[in-house]
């Protein structure tokens, strides 16, 4: 790519808070989106041309969401500046950049908040640190909102619990309806609704690549493993990002998945509507454009008759539908719309709904229906990253800590060397791999490269002192961010890779001859 | 919107300069956007190029990966029939640098 050389940070001896470094990150700002692609989601082209009424058109979304979403009027009254979250932000600790402490990063919002909803803000500006909305103001939004992974980390720290996902979601949700949206975001926004996903992979494309990876698998097993699209009176469909049919490692879980359910014997489909699990709708805090998207999952399982929703290795993915399917779509119970209820009794009820494709493997091998040659993965001493929707807004299993515990318990299932990060890096206190809620794009590597060191910091530990060379995750952007970051620390790209992917280089297929 | 000039024409690219029309690629834009990359194009690269362009005609999207490596290696023998020596001809990845010069919309999503 043209453009300055980008650098990663130095490793810190010890992670010690960074100097300040203010303005640092000023210039990195993604592309904005088009009038075409604004226009696509029902959204405004593009700022007005007179200021007056992009900021009257602001403050009054603004008006709408306080008094439409609770927590967000909570977080603007709540924050007491105490500092707590300022060194938890990957962001932070990559750049020095203020604006990125979490709570520099809400007090954008939180101070014109304060101008236009507060009375002393109204009366006494300078002295509560209220601001008026000034299309400066607004374009730091937009710098600042697009240099959040609504990873959550920080509102872990938090002793009020503020999110500042949310935060950042409102701050995106009114950038898009002034006409200031993100070119990346809108753009697979726009996708999912015109060719079914993410990607814009139409449905010859798909059908092209699934035979091409049975052929594949054939040569490689003998097994006849099947990875069928569209097959109507399938027990299980299976939602997966559509990274995994296109980018690398990631097709290499959805080979995983594909053998979880040969070997187990269960009849699945692939669809061709529902070719996408990402729901790129919450990352811009919009519920229209999230349930839109939703809705399209629901359609394909009424459509197919489906007994069973999986959902594959995705992040935000398993956050939207552990979380928000439910009332969205009736996938789980909770929608009472007549295709959610429709839905409801179509659904086989001896299952989690939606259920994710760890929780199905883990469940097959405690019931011994999947078996391994661990010694295949020997060449491999494994790590596991926590992806921060999967570890601080979901769950799996029936326990606490479930979505920590059962991706461990697989690659354990299915490995002999598995080693742990640093404690204060794992678990609901993992670091974002630096590519998250919306900025996976090739204008913000800057921001990417310097964002990954926390994480590469403690995979460096490891990989120095226990010869780590494998770090599995289950999140499509986690896989595409650290293959591109992990060469700018000194790592090979191949290091990353899925659980499944693990899972399908030690399974049994049980009809091997 | 930005626009490159190649032999006189100018055609019109996006903020990441990838080509705006399609049909309005030849392989002097391709190599133009090649030296915007810092790919000096070769036999090899352009044997990419050309199957990227196929795919994409009949199907209207670029190769997944795996599919182009599968290709290359039939094409080319095994030993270069993998991801390696796709990221050696086009450092930034295959998928995203050699589509743009190929001409074809980059690819979206968690890539």
């Amino acid at each position: 790519m043209a453009g300055p050389e980008i650098k990663a940070p130095a490793f810190r001896e010890f992670p010690t808070i960074p100097a300040l470094q203010p303005g640092s990150m000023a210039g990195s700002k993604s592309y904005v989106a088009n009038e075409k692609i604004q226009e696509a989601l029902g959204f405004p082209g593009k700022l007005d041309d007179d200021w007056q009424v992009t900021h009257d058109k602001a403050i009054a979304k603004m008006g709408d969401l306080l008094g439409k979403y609770r927590g967000l009027k909570v977080f603007m009254d709540s924050c007491v500046h105490c500092g707590a979250c300022t060194d938890k932000c990957h962001y932070f600790i990559g750049t020095g950049d203020p604006k990125n402490m979490p709570v520099a990063r809400q007090d954008l919002m939180r101070s014109v908040y304060r101008r236009y909803f507060t009375l002393p803000g109204k009366f006494f500006p300078s002295l509560v640190g209220a601001k008026d909305l000034t299309k400066e103001v607004l374009d730091d939004w937009y710098t600042y909102y697009w240099q959040c992974s609504e990873c959550r980390r920080c509102s872990l720290f938090c002793p009020y619990g503020i999110d500042t996902a949310e935060v950042t979601m409102a701050g995106r949700e009114i950038l898009d309806h002034v006409g200031y949206g993100q070119k990346y975001s809108n753009e697979i926004i726009g996708k999912v609704h015109r060719i079914g996903n993410n990607l814009g992979l139409p449905g010859p494309a798909l059908e092209n690549t699934l035979e091409g990876l049975e052929e594949d698998v054939k040569e490689e097993t003998g097994v006849d493993v099947k990875y069928p699209l569209d097959v109507h009176g399938a027990e299980v469909l299976l939602v997966t990002p559509s990274a995994d049919f296109f980018a690398e490692p990631h097709i290499e879980s959805l080979i995983g998945y594909g053998k979880v359910f040969h070997a187990a014997g269960i009849s699945w489909t692939l669809s061709t509507k529902a070719s996408e699990a990402g729901n790129f709708g919450m990352f811009i805090g919009n519920y229209d454009q999230m349930r839109k998207i939703a809705l399209r999952i629901r359609e394909a399982a009424l459509e197919l008759g489906v007994k069973r929703i999986v959902v594959g290795e995705c992040g935000h993915a398993w956050r939207a539908a552990y979380a928000f399917w439910n009332t969205l779509t009736g996938i789980g119970a909770g929608g009472n719309d007549p295709f959610a209820i429709e839905l409801q009794k179509q659904l086989d009820p001896n299952y989690k709904q939606p259920a994710h494709i760890c929780e199905v493997t883990w469940d097959l091998i405690q019931q011994g229906r999947l078996k391994f040659d661990k010694s295949l993965n020997d060449h491999r001493i494994i790590t596991f990253h926590d992806s921060c929707n999967v570890a601080r807004a979901s769950r799996m299993g029936d326990l606490p800590g479930g979505q920590f515990d059962i991706p461990r318990n697989i690659i354990k299932a299915v490995a002999n060397h598995y080693v742990e990060m640093e404690a204060s890096t794992i678990r609901e206190k993992t670091f974002c791999c630096g590519g998250g809620g919306g900025v996976l794009t090739d204008e913000l590597i800057d921001l990417r490269v310097k964002g990954a060191l926390p994480r590469m910091e403690a995979l460096k530990q490891i990989a120095d002192h226990d010869g780590v060379n494998f770090m599995a995750t289950i999140c499509a952007i986690c896989k595409a961010q650290f293959t591109k970051v992990l060469p700018y620390y000194g790592f090979n790209m191949r290091l990353v890779g899925g659980v499944h992917q693990l899972v399908s280089t030690a399974i049994k297929l049980g009809d091997e001859k | 919107m930005a626009s490159i000039e190649v032999n006189g024409k100018s055609y019109e690219i996006d903020e990441e300069g990838y080509l705006v029309n399609l049909g309005e690629w030849n392989e002097e834009i391709g190599a133009y956007l090649a030296q915007t990359e810092n790919v000096t194009m070769t036999e090899q690269h352009w044997e990419v190029v050309n199957f990227l362009r196929d795919y994409y005609n009949e199907f209207q999207i670029a190769p997944a990966v795996r599919v182009l490596t599968k290709a290359i290696g039939k094409k080319l023998g095994a030993d270069k029939g993998n991801s390696q020596y796709l990221y050696e001809l086009f450092p930034y990845g295959p998928a995203k640098q050699a589509c743009k010069i190929a001409g074809l919309p980059k690819p979206t999503g968690c890539v």
